[in-house]
């Protein structure tokens, strides 16, 4: 009895600092002595519908209805796959701080969804929209180099990590530099045009656009992604993003094609057709 | 369509140029392996390190012009290099304000180089891109101090091998249907009809799809026209090939199984490994729209990356499709290493051509229903 008690006593006397342990997990490293984030990523959230906290609602595209919004004709026949699906948000702090006149060309852009979400025309995503679209990426890591390539779209950027100074021109993924703090991937991003989105809710910025990335290996699937968002045009302060970005874990996981310009044809170019289809 | 009228200028034009170079020593020879002097950098795990961003412009077409041997003489390809220079130049000059009309029709005379031929191909015979918005090659392609006059080097004759009759038959009822190595754009008096009926008749680098000429490849060609860049990345599991032109970025998984053949690429499915110092990529399942030179989805190519010195890749294929060509085909030509960065080719996002190009021909057809009427 008494040996019993006394190794129970030990078990606890050992639990507490096994519990009480938060060592920082430790990335495994590449040949270049930085932690490895080369892999097949992707985020596990609602924020391509909307980045800030919002419930369920009908559809993107909405029209008053008798007792509240209902879908939009042009996307009525969707029916329960054109519902939004709720989300926590991955702003932090609350509302997106917009100025006035931003904030009422951010109900503009909902209100003309279908027509002006890039996404729907398969535009290229930008930063950080491409983090979180409903697609995998893929981060490719050497020594000297990094690169991400992203499914939507076959969007790519490559990170320089020498940084070659000024944007020479605007880009719809801008340009990116890289630097490592510690054991975080740190990359700046500029040069942006103002054509992207946040999401499909109408959040939008500037061609004053700056962001800065930040990835940082928290467990052996998990990257922790946090973007600082500064445009002093639309925002009164920067705000910042966080979530996590998940390892793909099938055993075949790779980038398939998603070449979407092929896709909506129909939607931009087919009432030219010798023969339109309808509408 | 446009790569026959294309074979045809250029087997009238070249006779020209032809004549003018010096006479030639008899037929080249075959292809070395690579210098085994040379030792590339390595990566952390030994293999050679292909990193880096390559230029792929060059003069030297993928099929030997009439009259041209396999290699050519420092003197022969001076000649011919000289005069693209010239003419570049002749174009970059500030334009006369008081210069005279171009001729009616625009300018017929005999082009005199490949270069010149596929530049006003690409803008009809009223002109297209002027050389400030052109980024081609001036020089012809290096292998093993050989300067050659064409990318395939296996037939011998430099040419791609004639179509077996049943892609011959293909061929035809798919004329109108554009492939991957396709122009931008084709002399409008040429196109079969139906060209401009639907979006899915225009080439793949109208619709923004793949860039023209089979840059992106498998096999990657030189565009002859601009944005040749092309950047390796390489990890211990995967090796990117970015392609500049429509940002395609093919990334080459290492010792991996293919693809069910159920899954298509546009690019292929492209696996690796190494065989010494040589990456080898093998790639199948492409679409029944990429039909590279005409080749059906079961197209196999593979390719070879060699690191040949400090500053240049010997990138060398063969292509394999029995229901096209009765023998498999080889190229190759070097990627010489430049320091240029790549640019962002977002092509979709501000592709008003396309609508314009079917807008303009419904007006056209508006415009002969109603001439019609009147009469």
């Amino acid at each position: 009895m008494g040996k019993t008690f006394r190794s129970a006593a030990i078990l606890a006397i050992v639990a507490v600092p096994l519990a009480a342990q938060t060592q920082p997990y430790k990335a495994p490293r590449t040949a270049g002595g930085k932690p490895d984030l080369n892999g097949i990523w992707q985020a596990i959230n609602e924020a391509n519908y909307d980045i800030e906290a919002h419930e369920a609602r009908p559809a993107m595209a909405l029209r008053p209805g008798p007792y509240g919004p209902v879908p939009a004709a042009p996307v009525l026949a969707l029916g329960a796959a054109g519902a939004v699906p709720p989300g926590f948000g991955i702003v932090e702090g609350g509302e997106l701080p917009y100025k006035p006149e931003a904030l009422a060309k951010r109900k503009e852009n909902q209100a003309n969804w279908l027509s002006a979400d890039p996404e729907i025309k398969c535009y290229l995503p930008g930063v950080p929209r491409a983090t979180y679209m409903p697609y995998p990426f893929q981060i490719l890591q050497s020594a000297s180099a990094i690169s991400i390539a992203y499914e939507y779209a076959g969007a790519v950027r490559n990170i320089f990590l020498k940084d070659p100074g000024p944007s020479p021109v605007d880009s719809w993924m801008g340009q990116s530099v890289g630097h490592w703090e510690g054991d975080t991937l740190v990359v700046d991003v500029k040069g942006m045009t103002d054509q992207t989105w946040f999401d499909r809710a109408g959040n939008f910025h500037s061609d004053a656009l700056h962001v800065v990335e930040r990835y940082t290996r928290t467990s052996a699937d998990v990257i922790s992604y946090e973007a600082t968002i500064e445009d002093a045009n639309v925002f009164t302060r920067p705000w910042k993003m966080s979530m996590p970005l998940y390892r793909r874990q099938e055993k075949n996981a790779q980038l398939l094609d998603f070449k979407c310009p092929e896709f909506v044809e129909e939607l931009l170019y087919g009432q030219w057709r010798k023969k339109p289809l309808g509408r | 369509m446009f790569r026959r009228f294309l074979s045809l200028a250029a087997a009238t034009v070249m006779a020209i140029a032809v004549v003018s170079v010096t006479a030639t020593p008899a037929a080249g020879q075959a292809a070395k392996a690579p210098s085994k002097s040379y030792t590339p950098p390595r990566t952390a795990d030994g293999h050679p390190d292909l990193q880096g961003t390559y230029d792929l412009a060059t003069i030297t077409p993928l099929e030997r012009l009439p009259g041209l041997t396999a290699v050519l003489t420092p003197q022969q390809a001076a000649t011919l290099e000289q005069y693209e220079i010239q003419r570049k130049a002749k174009d970059d000059a500030p334009i006369q304000g008081d210069r005279k009309a171009p001729p009616v029709g625009g300018d017929k005379t005999p082009a005199k180089s490949y270069l010149e031929v596929l530049e006003r191909l690409g803008g009809g015979p009223v002109g297209g891109y002027n050389q400030f918005w052109l980024d081609s090659g001036t020089r012809y392609t290096v292998v093993d101090g050989q300067i050659r006059s064409s990318i395939v080097v296996d037939p011998a004759d430099g040419k791609v091998p004639p179509l077996t009759d049943a892609a011959r038959k293909r061929q035809v009822a798919l004329l109108s249907i554009p492939t991957s190595d396709a122009g931008e754009s084709s002399n409008p008096g040429l196109e079969p009809g139906g060209s401009y009926d639907d979006p899915e008749r225009r080439p793949l680098s109208e619709r923004c799809l793949l860039g023209f000429g089979s840059t992106s490849g498998p096999p990657a060609l030189p565009d002859y026209f601009y944005n040749n860049l092309h950047q390796i990345v390489q990890t211990p599991n995967s090796i990117m090939i970015l392609t500049e032109m429509v940002h395609d970025a093919r990334i080459v998984r290492m010792n991996a199984q293919h693809l069910p053949k159920t899954i298509r690429r546009w690019l292929g499915d492209s696996v690796g490994h190494w065989e010494g110092d040589t990456l080898v990529v093998d790639t199948t399942n492409f679409t029944d729209k990429t039909r590279f030179h005409g080749a059906t989805e079961n197209m196999h190519v593979v390719e070879r990356f060699t690191r040949v010195d400090a500053k240049n890749l010997l990138y060398r294929f063969t292509i394999e499709d029995p229901d096209t060509w009765a023998k498999p085909w080889t190229g190759e030509y070097t990627w010489p290493v430049t320091d240029q960065p790549i640019y962002e080719y977002a092509c979709h996002e501000t592709n008003y051509a396309l609508g314009d190009v079917l807008r303009g021909a419904r007006s056209r057809e508006k415009e002969a229903a109603a001439a019609k009427a009147a009469k």
